[in-house]
């Protein structure tokens, strides 16, 4: 022990390790509130070094090369020992990652975690979730199965619709007239270590704002505000290690038993985490009747779809597409409520992100249908006749997932606020 | 611009891959009640594959000897499989030159290693049982499921001869193998390619649950080790 402590005293002059753990695990204080919705950012943290660990292992036997990348995919798959399972583990990684992601943003939604002091946190955050696109994105071509090939041409092909500079946009990032050779590798470079890269400093400054301005919790009360006199603890917070690292175990033992039933037992999901089509090699002379993409981009999809061309350009689609993720940053400056939880907001507030959270779900949903799938409205009605219901329907949803954010300002003051108690309750 | 109004276009009346099996084309596909565990089925399967359709499919991500998977050894490979290659450990590889088979044939026959997982167990099944003659096509056959395939009926000594009457597919002229046993002879050959097209899908299973198993003990554990942390926080 004394050996030891000698060897650490060592060490902490010349690097502060001691003081690190103390000030973000030991006396890192939490609120002693987080509901299972908690779990989610330290899950995707789990899995940002899962995909990494997997992902340097399958990069030893890929081969990103137009001629030999599927087949190498498949010499993983047979006869690499044990690759089945990490490719497995990467590909599922990548669809429970946007899972996680999701109920991360949603929890940091409903619990006003992006409000003051907390707005850099959230930018932060939402910087990563774009960066994630991109990096499932690149990702997805790797295999060069027919989804990936036609997936990649259809997405690039979206910059085609820039006024202007559209063709040369598209066609600067391709590196060639079509999806090719060039095009998987720089796929590839933006995939294994540019993306990565910057994803690690983002997620450092992600953690660095929080453990500046300390957690939010589901009461959305201020644990700094009431410390105790004596310490300087917070009366309501409670060390990080050991309390959330052991709560934190049963969410990540609960996240592996998920995975791994998908690793083992259905890989492809059905075809929404592998699609079938994938497992034909890319051609770029035949192009699949179906193109869609993978499950995680469908609601983004949807209002692509959603929008209708203007004087023939498809860029107003392109646009809202993007606006629909961009709009998230202005969240913090949006949002007037005078309270931070969904407990203590009215139920204006409430209503409206059901209607978020439907819409979003509806808009996924159809993503993966033709647009057709729900046949056609009847000639007679108005300007709407022959219209797809499916598009309908995509259109009244895209308008709600819009007005859920542009009208924030006006819903969130109006809203009757429940008073806030001092000290977090647990429910 | 128009490139990409078609692909959009294409993208609107697309559906997404999950139903992609079973909705190509109107015929409703039969279900191929394969068994993974029957290593006598799988083993007969690869005799009919390497016998009847490595000769103009590649299945070239696959190696011979990892049919030791299904019960074969090396010297049984050799002896009885080892057609088109020298040793246990070559790809499934064909001698056919690709152009020159798109010559033949209008398309060049597909590499067949994965085609279960693009397809479908019931596509492959219903598939090689659908075949029907057809003089307008080049070859001579048709195909139900897969219309004006350019595939001719490469079983059609096994199977016999078939006509489409009234919509409806009439074996005309027996072949050497009854009904039955045409249908257990594709079903074997279903099964080996699904087999083929994922190899660890034999092993998955059984490892999956001693993982899942490891992780609810591991559950239980975690679960009191939080108890115990926990019971001084008010």
């Amino acid at each position: 022990m004394q050996k030891n402590n000698g060897f650490m005293s060592w060490v902490d002059q010349r690097l502060p390790v001691s003081s690190f753990i103390k000030n973000h695990l030991t006396q890192y204080y939490a609120p002693k509130n987080f509901n299972f919705l908690y779990f989610f950012g330290a899950l995707a943290i789990v899995l940002f070094v899962l995909q990494i660990l997997t992902g340097i292992f399958l990069t030893m036997h890929y081969k990103p090369d137009a001629l030999h990348a599927f087949a190498s995919v498949e010499y993983i798959m047979r006869d690499v020992s044990f690759g089945w399972v990490i490719r497995y583990m990467h590909s599922t990684g990548a669809s429970l990652f946007f899972v996680v992601i999701y109920m991360h943003m949603f929890r940091a939604l409903i619990y006003g975690s992006y409000k003051q002091p907390r707005e850099l946190l959230w930018i932060f955050g939402v910087l990563i979730f774009l960066l994630l696109m991109a990096e499932a994105f690149f990702g997805y071509l790797l295999p060069w199965g027919q989804m990936s090939y036609w997936g990649a041409q259809v997405i690039v092909n979206l910059f085609a619709t820039v006024p202007f500079i559209g063709p040369d946009l598209a066609e600067w990032v391709r590196g060639d007239y079509l999806v090719s050779d060039a095009t998987l590798n720089r796929f590839f470079a933006f995939h294994v270590i540019a993306l990565p890269l910057a994803l690690a400093g983002l997620i450092f400054l992600h953690l660095a704002a929080l453990h500046s301005v300390g957690s939010n919790n589901p009461d959305g009360i201020e644990i700094k505000e009431n410390k105790d006199k004596k310490t300087g603890i917070p009366l309501d917070g409670i060390p990080f290690h050991p309390y959330y690292t052991v709560k934190d175990l049963i969410g990540l033992t609960v996240f592996l038993i998920v995975f791994a039933s998908i690793i083992f037992f259905m890989p492809e999901v059905g075809g929404y985490f592998l699609e079938h089509n994938n497992f034909v090699p890319a051609d770029p002379l035949v192009t699949p009747a179906h193109i869609a993409p993978v499950w995680y981009f469908t609601p983004f999809y949807s209002i692509l779809r959603a929008v209708p061309p203007i004087l023939n350009s498809q860029f107003p689609g392109v646009a809202a597409m993007g606006s629909a993720v961009l709009i998230l940053f202005l969240v913090p400056w949006l949002d007037k409520s005078k309270v931070k939880s969904i407990r203590y907001k009215g139920s204006l507030y409430k209503k409206w992100i059901i209607a978020f959270v439907i819409s979003f779900l509806v808009l996924g949903y159809l993503g993966t249908v033709p647009s057709n799938v729900w046949g056609q409205m009847p000639k007679f009605i108005p300007l709407l006749g022959g219209l797809d219901w499916a598009t309908f329907v995509a259109r009244i949803f895209t308008v709600i997932y819009f007005a859920f954010f542009i009208l924030m300002p006006w819903y969130s003051k109006k809203d009757k606020t429940k008073p806030v108690p001092k000290r977090v309750t647990k429910k | 611009m128009k490139k990409f109004i078609a692909i959009l276009i294409s993208l609107l009346v697309s559906f997404h891959s999950g139903v992609a099996l079973s909705a190509d084309g109107s015929y409703h596909l039969d279900k191929a009640k394969i068994n993974l565990d029957d290593e006598q089925s799988l083993q007969r399967g690869a005799r009919n594959f390497i016998n009847y359709c490595l000769n103009c499919h590649s299945a070239n991500y696959m190696r011979y000897n990892r049919l030791a998977d299904i019960g074969l050894s090396d010297d049984v490979i050799k002896e009885n499989l080892l057609f088109t290659a020298d040793k246990t450990g070559d790809l499934m590889d064909i001698s056919m030159d690709s152009s020159e088979a798109k010559k033949w044939f209008g398309a060049n026959p597909p590499n067949l290693t994965v085609t279960a997982r693009s397809r479908g167990k019931d596509w492959i099944y219903s598939y090689l049982r659908t075949f029907y003659v057809d003089d307008s096509r080049e070859l001579g056959w048709n195909n139900l499921v897969y219309p004006n395939a350019a595939m001719p009926h490469v079983l059609w000594e096994l199977q016999g001869i078939q006509n489409l009457e009234d919509n409806k597919l009439k074996l005309n002229k027996p072949g050497l193998l009854s009904t039955e046993e045409y249908d257990q002879f594709v079903l074997d050959t279903t099964n080996y390619m699904v087999f083929m097209s994922e190899p660890a899908k034999l092993v998955r299973h059984k490892i999956g649950y001693y993982v899942i198993g490891f992780l609810l003990i591991l559950l239980i554990l975690v679960i009191n080790l939080k108890k115990e942390f926990w019971k001084d926080v008010k």
